[in-house]
Order: structure tokens, then sequence, then C-alpha cells
């Protein structure tokens, strides 16, 4: 049927506005979902490659120090394959040309290299282990620094200062996200990832036939409950602070999360769009379907059967949806490769695997031609099924009577125009209601874009803003009696100095456990408080343990309530301790208590893990000098680099992804309002060149046309707002973690934003209808045969 | 022997009692109260009467592209009254050519394409040119309709119920539209397609001139045949006025 195939064509290009914005609505349907797909696929083909061949180990366990001898027993362990010991220290860097204060982590490599987490060295080599100031340094840390091997720097390692030299720059499967332990997000600044020889790094702290950390991988059929269970039993003599496994690593935790979000993406948002292409291809088919009755009949009377017709509008459909599909391929690659790219900024893959699997492309092209012709099947076999008789006679008069709002007290005042668009509506109640759900469906996922940022925003406004408002908080390398207070007070540019200590511990309620830390913090402190629900600084009780609320709703457990508290370090007591309330935190699954009740419970003096302090900011460089000088400072983070990376992050991932986002969500708000109005233009030009005949003004003509795409276009803006905020509730959802949790935050800004857009749209397609309107010929018009 | 005048001609439809009510919503309209027909093989007939006397009806049912509420119509023996909508259409197909008073050529393709939408599915069909050439449009191929005169588009659209070399031509009102000089044209050309093809040839109009070119003259009123005409000298369509 080459002649039909050449009508298919040439309707198409006769109704290239609407095709075209059809098109760019599939197109945004199949460019998220090849970008969420492509990237997720990417990211864990690329992830379990790195894993497989870098050996990343299955269980990770850190203890206070255990004899070397105490792995063979480990490997003794039924389920366990292969394990490697080692050295974890943490150290304050010294940089040259670098004032503020940074910190690291030394990981001790075995003299033959490692077994497991095996290095990608990027440059160099791994360090001598007959020498004691060789490291590797990570990648990220070495970037953004310029580091080159054979560049020095200085790490002070158990209070002792050692002078060190970069002879390798290296990636690990086990620092994929290489962020500071609590941090939202990396700063690769200010905290770095060091590998140095293991004799040296037991040497540097004292740990010579010692380890204090270890790994290993599982047999294909171990279990990895039992094995971290035996595990534990063994390590606890030895300070083992709870063995865990790849899920509550930090590094593979984020990447899962971020898979997790990435998921959700490639379904919410196609589903969306889609769904908007089949109601766009419907109201288009329907209304090709009817203008071309005549030209169905005249097949049909030629000998075409009514199937023959059906595939020759399926045609043009699948000929849009294809169209679409190509551009989003192409869009959705090229997303999926900037985005892919951006997440190697923050995570560290030695390679990327780029992938865009067929199977993404074959859904996609499935699924958005299916939603298609679901869409259009309906009105394309109702047209093609008429007799051809019939169908060559013009249709009937549509049904029209008095709108239910007529029987309304003082709509009689309604002039003939209001009753024309208020019946208009009534009449095709479901295509209104489509046009409706489908403008604000463009108005939703702007909210939602506007959302994700409002979220973000509020979670570092509160956290960083409300909850803690230090200019440097410093960790000391072990607790420390309080009297540190005084000489950190004592240096110059410090103003006010609040200790806090700080407990790992193992919180367990029921059968419901969380491995976490206890935080002991002064009461009426000033630079760390505590929030309730409605975000308004609590006091910390006198007695009894404050959780996080996401904290408390994993254990289950309620205020007044006992939680058992395994202590993870010195005397690893085991005590009871009340629920006194919970606090609102978006952050991590953190415990509070007072300082002294908490020293108590430790059975230990007034001791101290670190110090929030807060600054004269014009002294700021003295203060990070006097830091770097006193050997107990394991760390010493700086909240304005903490929030400037966070804000780095957000600007850089939120204003791409929104940039996207806006773009698309135009293209439905346009695509959707824009066919509205065409068609009903097409519908009823005879009606409006007989009105404009019979003596009405354009402007009266064109207000009976726009004031039923005005009506429609108002009534889909608070729905959108309603269906936003649902879909912000369905993402909050799915983004809860003990990592994060993304508050159900909209600022005003966003409804204003995503009113404009849809507004704008709805302008401008008003302004296409009304020149229309305007060149009106009202006598060819008539003189058409319907 | 000229077609359909003779004794020996046989009958290609035969239509019995048919009756046809339409349902317009909520007005019922019966266009045909009981029509009694023989249609001879290679006749050209005309149905004349008013509009809305059931002439459109008729020919609709007898092209398969309605069917009766009631009665009995035959095609060379086949049933069409009880014929499936499938059976309709493949009789259509394969032995009716149409021709409308609006030509209802398809816009979006040119004159050729327009014959070749129906030679592409036909069993024997002849040239798309051929066809256009014996309507008298072969250097008008490549036009699309809109940009032929209505009198070419009629052309066209004769061409196009011809190539499949039909069995039966059905034209209603096929110079509805066109002025009398350019209706002549057309009408010439369905002459000679009756002639050279010898296909059963039914014209609709309501324009008693054009009915002197028939072998016979079937009136309509009212949804009744009132008298058939069998006239005794066929004028040649070049000496009508109207």
């Amino acid at each position: 049927m080459e002649c039909l195939d050449r009508k298919v064509i040439r309707d198409l290009l006769h109704m290239r506005g609407q095709a075209l914005a059809i098109a760019l609505v599939i197109a945004g349907g199949a460019a998220t979902y090849i970008m969420s797909a492509s990237t997720l696929d990417t990211l864990r083909a690329t992830r379990d490659a790195y894993y497989s061949e870098y050996r990343f180990a299955d269980v990770f366990a850190q203890l206070t120090r255990a004899p070397a001898s105490l792995r063979g027993r480990i490997e003794e362990i039924p389920g366990v394959r292969q394990v490697e010991t080692r050295v974890l220290a943490s150290a304050r860097l010294d940089i040259a040309g670098f004032p503020e204060p940074a910190s690291g982590q030394i990981v001790s490599l075995p003299a033959a290299g490692p077994l497991l987490n095996r290095l990608f060295l990027r440059s160099g080599r791994l360090p001598d282990p007959l020498r004691d100031n060789e490291v590797v340094a990570g990648e990220p840390f070495a970037e953004a620094h310029n580091f080159a091997v054979g560049d020095r720097l200085a790490a002070v390692i158990h209070g002792r200062r050692r002078e060190l030299t970069i002879v390798g720059i290296a990636l690990s499967p086990e620092f994929i996200l290489q962020a500071q332990p609590g941090s939202m997000v990396p700063d690769f600044k200010t905290f770095g990832i060091l590998w140095m020889s293991q004799e040296a790094l037991e040497a540097a702290c004292n740990m010579e036939g010692a380890f204090n950390s270890l790994a290993l991988t599982l047999t294909r059929d171990a279990v990895l409950q039992d094995v971290v269970g035996r595990l534990d039993a063994l390590l606890a003599p030895y300070g083992g602070r709870g063995a865990h496994g790849r899920a509550e690593q930090m590094s593979h935790r984020f990447l899962s999360d971020e898979f997790r979000g990435l998921q959700q993406m490639a379904t919410i948002f196609p589903v969306i769009f889609y769904g908007v292409a089949a109601f766009l291809l419907n109201v288009v088919v329907t209304r090709l379907v009817a203008s071309q009755r005549e030209q169905a009949a005249v097949l049909k009377a030629f000998g075409y059967t009514t199937f023959d017709i059906v595939v020759h509008y399926l045609k043009l459909i699948v000929v849009v949806v294809l169209m679409g599909v190509a551009g989003g391929m192409a869009l959705g690659t090229w997303m999926g490769r900037a985005m892919s790219g951006l997440y190697m900024e923050y995570y560290r893959f030695p390679f990327l695997i780029y992938l865009v699997e067929p199977g993404v492309f074959a859904t996609a092209a499935l699924v958005g031609t299916l939603a298609a012709v679901l869409g259009a099947v309906y009105s394309v076999f109702k047209g093609a099924r008429l007799a051809p008789a019939v169908a060559m006679q013009p249709p009937s008069p549509p049904k029209y009577r008095r709108s239910v709002l007529e029987g309304f007290p003082g709509a009689r005042r309604l002039s003939q125009s209001a009753r024309m668009i208020v019946r208009n509506i009534e009449r095709r109640p479901l295509k209104a209601l489509f046009t409706v759900v489908g403008t604000a469906m463009a108005c939703a996922i702007l909210v939602l874009g506007g959302f994700f940022y409002d979220a973000f925003d509020h979670m570092v406004e509160t956290q960083f803003k409300l909850a803690q408002s230090d200019d440097v908080a410093v960790t000391f390398v072990e607790p420390t009696p309080r009297r540190a207070v005084y000489s950190l007070t004592s240096l110059p540019g410090i103003e006010y100095v609040e200790p806090f200590r700080t407990v790992p511990v193992r919180l367990r309620h029921h059968h419901r456990s969380q491995r976490t830390a206890i935080q002991g913090l002064v009461e009426n402190g000033r630079l760390r408080r505590l929030l309730n629900s409605d975000l308004a600084p609590v006091e910390l009780p006198a007695s009894g343990i404050v959780l996080t609320d996401y904290l408390a709703s994993t254990l289950g457990a309620a205020p007044g309530d006992m939680i058992t508290v395994d202590v993870l370090e010195g005397r690893r007591q085991t005590v009871e301790a009340p629920l006194a309330a919970t606090v609102k935190e978006y952050v991590g699954v953190s415990a509070y208590m007072r300082i002294g009740a908490l020293n108590a419970l430790m059975r230990e003096g007034p001791a101290i893990s670190g110090a929030f302090l807060q600054t004269d900011r014009d002294l700021n460089g003295l203060v990070y000098s006097e830091l770097r000088r006193m050997p107990r400072v394991a760390s010493a983070a700086v909240r304005e680099n903490v929030l400037q990376s966070i804000y780095d992050t957000m600007a850089r991932q939120t204003l791409t992804f929104a940039f996207f986002n806006t773009l698309l969500a135009g293209c439905i708000a346009f695509g959707v309002v824009y066919n509205s109005a065409r068609i009903a233009f097409l519908e009823r030009n005879r009606e409006l060149a007989s009105l404009r005949v019979l003596g009405l003004t354009r402007g009266e003509v064109s207000f009976i046309m726009l004031g039923e795409l005005a009506i429609l276009t108002l009534a889909s803006i608070p729905l959108g707002f309603v269906i936003g905020r649902w879909l912000g509730a369905l993402m909050v959802a799915g983004f809860q973690s003990d990592l994060y949790r993304i508050p159900l935050v909209i600022a005003p800004d966003t409804y204003a934003m995503a009113t404009i857009v849809v507004l704008a749209s709805a302008l401008f397609s008003g302004f296409i209808i009304m020149h229309k309107v305007r060149h009106l010929d009202m006598v060819a018009t008539l003189k058409m045969k319907e | 022997m000229e077609p359909g005048r003779g004794a020996g001609a046989h009958a290609v439809f035969t239509a019995r009692g048919v009756r046809k009510v339409y349902d317009m919503g909520e007005v019922q309209v019966e266009a045909l109260r009981g029509v009694d027909l023989d249609l001879y093989s290679g006749e050209l007939v005309v149905l004349l009467g008013p509009s809305g006397s059931g002439k459109s009806t008729l020919l609709n049912i007898l092209g398969g592209l309605d069917s009766a509420t009631s009665g009995h119509v035959s095609y060379m023996g086949r049933d069409l009254a009880a014929a499936t909508d499938r059976q309709l259409t493949a009789y259509r197909r394969d032995f009716v050519g149409f021709v409308f008073q609006f030509y209802n050529l398809i816009p979006s393709l040119t004159a050729r394409e327009n014959v070749e939408v129906v030679t592409e599915i036909a069993r024997d069909p002849m040239k798309p040119q051929d066809a256009l050439n014996l309507v008298g449009l072969g250097d008008r191929m490549d036009h699309f309709p809109s940009q032929l005169s209505g009198g070419q588009q009629q052309r066209v659209a004769i061409a196009r119920a011809i190539a499949k070399r039909p069995a039966v031509l059905l034209c209603d009102e096929p110079t509805g539209a066109l002025d009398s000089t350019t209706g002549i044209v057309v009408l010439e050309a369905l002459v000679r397609v009756n002639r050279e093809l010898g296909a059963t040839t039914a014209v609709i109009t309501h324009n008693a001139d054009i009915a002197s070119i028939a072998h016979r003259v079937i009136h309509l009123r009212n949804g009744h045949i009132c008298g058939i005409d069998k006239n005794t000298e066929v004028k040649d369509p070049r000496d009508l006025r109207w």
C-alpha cells in the first residue's frame, strides 16, 4: 500500500505542528527513561566490573586492636573465603599552600600488595614496603590539590608529624565515594584517602604485629548474618565495633541510594510523559479521523477493509511515536552521558562502561508505541468502522444541552458567549478533563523539579544554619580530658568553645538494631542544637537518650521505651537507657545525650571527643595554623567549606536536572495546550465564522475560544500543584535512607515558577489561536464542506 | 447489438422489495419504501429524481456501501442484503467503481496516486496512466487535487473508478458540482468508459437533460420507482445543453 504510505507522510507534513508537539512529549518520555536507565545500567555495570576485578570485600569490621595471629581464626569461620587484616588511621593533613585544616584516612597496604580492595593505579607505583615515608593518594583528593607523583605533604598520625611523598595516585573500590564520615557530600579538598605500607603504618600507630580493621570475602554459599555474628563474637574481646556487610559500607551505600533514585526517575517521569502523549494522540487522532471520514469512506468504497484503514492511521501514529522515540534516544543518550559524567565526578571509577542496553531503547520504543496506540486506537477504530455511505454524509450536529451550571440562580445573566464556553466544556467533559489533567501534569513536573531544589535547600538550611552553627568542628585523636577546652579557648581567634563526646554504639530495641554513635552535647549548647518536628530548638533532657525520629521509627521505639545500648569502645558495656524524646534530622541516624550523662554511662571522667568552635572570622588563618600545631587534633571541619561543597554539588546536579526538567515540562504544557486549542479551533471555525458573519467582533469571537482555554488552564494549575506534591511525597518515600531523608518542602517560588511556565505556554497558544481567528476567511470557511 | 438493449442481456442486479430506514438520532427517515429493479449487463442507466427521492440510497445499496433494512438485493447471484461487512468489502474491491458528486479525492495524493490507491488492491487493473489517458488527463498525472479544476478532479475520480476494470460503475451526481461545459466533458468520459469497458453504469442525477444519454431512465420519487423509460435514441453528451 505504497500510496497510502505516501498519504501518511503527507498528512504528517500537513499537521506537522501538532505532530511535532506530540513527538516532543514522547521524546521527553523516551529521553528521561533512556537517561535514567542508561545511567543506571552504566553505573551498575561499571560498579560490578570494578568490584569483581578489584576484589571488593563482602564484609568489613573495625576494632581497637587485635594480634595478627587472630587472622587464622577468622579464616576458619565457615563461609569466609579470603581475609585481609590491616591498619586504618585517621590523620590530619598539612598541605603547603592550603591553610585550612584537612584530614585523611590512611589505609595500610600489605607488602605483597592488597588481596582485597585492590588499588587501580592511575599513575606512579605502590609504596616501597621498606620505606616509611611513601604514600599513594586517592585521585579526587590529588586532583583537588593538583598533586602529582613526587609531591609532598605532611600528616600528623597519632600525634606525630611525618613528611610524606606521593609515589602514586590511585582509586579503590572501597572508596568510590570518598566522603568524610558523617558528611552529606564529599569535599575532596579537605578529606582524602592515603595508602601506606603496612609496616610503616603499623609503626606510626604503635600497631606492630596487630591490626584494627579487616575486610573479607565470602564463599558463594555463605550467609552474611552468620559470618557477621561469628566475627563479632571473635572480635568482641579486641574492641570490635561490629562487623557489617556491603550494605552498611559507606561508599557502597551512597551508590545504592543513588541507584534507587535513578530507578525511580526511570519510572515516574516516563510514565507521565507517555501518559500525556497518549492523551494528545487521542485528541489529535480523533480530530484527524473525524476530518478524514470521507477519505476513509472512499477507501472503503473502493474495497479497503476496516482493518486496512485502522492500520493506515496507526502507521501515522507509529511514525509520530518513532520520531519522538528517535529524538528521545538521541537526547536520552546524550543526557545519559552527561549524567554519567556528572556522577563520575563524585563516584570514582577507574573506567566507565558506558552502556545503553538495546533493551532500553526497545522498551522506550515499545512502551511509547503502546501508550500512543492505546490512546488512539479507539478513535481510529470508531472512524474506520463506519459504513462507507454513512461516512460520506456530514456528521449529524453534535448534541448540546443546557449546562448544569445554567441551572444555578444568576446563570441567566451569563452572556451568550459565556454560555457557549460552558456548554462546550460540558458537552465533552472527558476531553476537558484530559486537557486539564494533561496540563496539570506539566505543572506537576515543574513542581517536582523545583521540589528537589527546595527540599535540598531546606535540608542544608536546617542542618547547617539552625542545628549547627559552629565555624569549626575539631575532633581529637582519642577521648581527651575536658580541660582541653581551656587550651582551645585560650587560642587567639577562638571566641567560644563547646565540647562534645562521641561514642560508637549499637542500639537495640526488641529485635531491631542499628549501629550509630551517641553524641554527648553540653546543656544549653549554642553551637549544636536539636530541633523538634516543628524545627524549634529543644533542650536535651537531663537523663535518657534522644534519637533522630527516623532512627526511632527504624527501631520501632517511642518515647518512654527502654533502648539497649551496646557500647562499642572502651569497656564495651551494655546498658539500658530510656528514650526521652525524638528530634528531627534529615541527615544520618544520630543519637544524643547530655555529655555528663554519656560520661556517666561510659563510667568515665569528663572526657570529650572534640569541640565545636566559634571563631573570629578575620583570625581564621591564625586559628587554622594553631590547630595544626596541636598534636591531639585529628581533624578540623570548617563549616563554610562543607556548605560550599554542598552548594557546589547541588548547583551542578540540580541545575542540570532542572534545566532538562523545565525544558521537557514546557514541551508538555505547550503540547497539551496548543493541541487542545488548535483542535478546538479546527472543530469550530465554521461556527466562529458564522458568528463573525452575524456581526460579532474578532474580540468577541476570540473570547469564546480563549475563554475555554483560559478556564481549562486555570483549572489545571491547582491540580498540578496537588499532583506535583503527591509525586514529591512518592519521591520522598523512595529516597528515605539512613544517610538522608528528603523533606517534603515545596517553596512558593516553585509553585510560582510552575504557574508562570504553564501560563506562558497557554498564552503562546492563545496568541496563535488569536492570529488564526484574525485571519479567519469567513466566506471560504462557510463554503467549505464539513 | 448495443448493450442493455436486447432481450438477451441478462440482469446483473436484482432488487426486490428493498426498504431502507435511517435512524437519525431522534428522527427516523424512510429513504426507500419497497423498490423492485433489474439492471442489465453493460447498460447505462440514469436514476432521475428530486432530492430526497432515494436515488443515492439505492445506489449505495447496489454498490455495497450500505445495506438494506429489508428486502432482497443480489449481484450476479450474490446476496448483497445478507452479506457481511467482509463480503461487501470484497465485492466492492473486485467489482464496483464509484464516482461521487464531490469527487472525494484524497487531497494529499496526486492524480496518479489517487488512481494507484485503487489499482494497488485490484485483481487485474489497468495502468494508472492508461486510466488517466482514457479521461483525457494524461498530462496532469502529477498534480494534486488542489491544483486541478473541478472537472479535472471529477475526471480523476472517474479514472480512479474505472482503473480496476469494474463490472459496475456507480456515479452519484457526477456533474452536480460542475458547470455545463465541464459536466459534458465528464459525461463524455463516462459514456466512453461504458462503451469501451462494457461496465454496467448507473448515473444519478436530478438533471433531466442528462437522461438522454442513457439506455434506460429510472424515475424515483419518495422512495419508490415511479417509472422506467427506455430511450429509443441515445444522445451523445456533446449534443446536450443545460
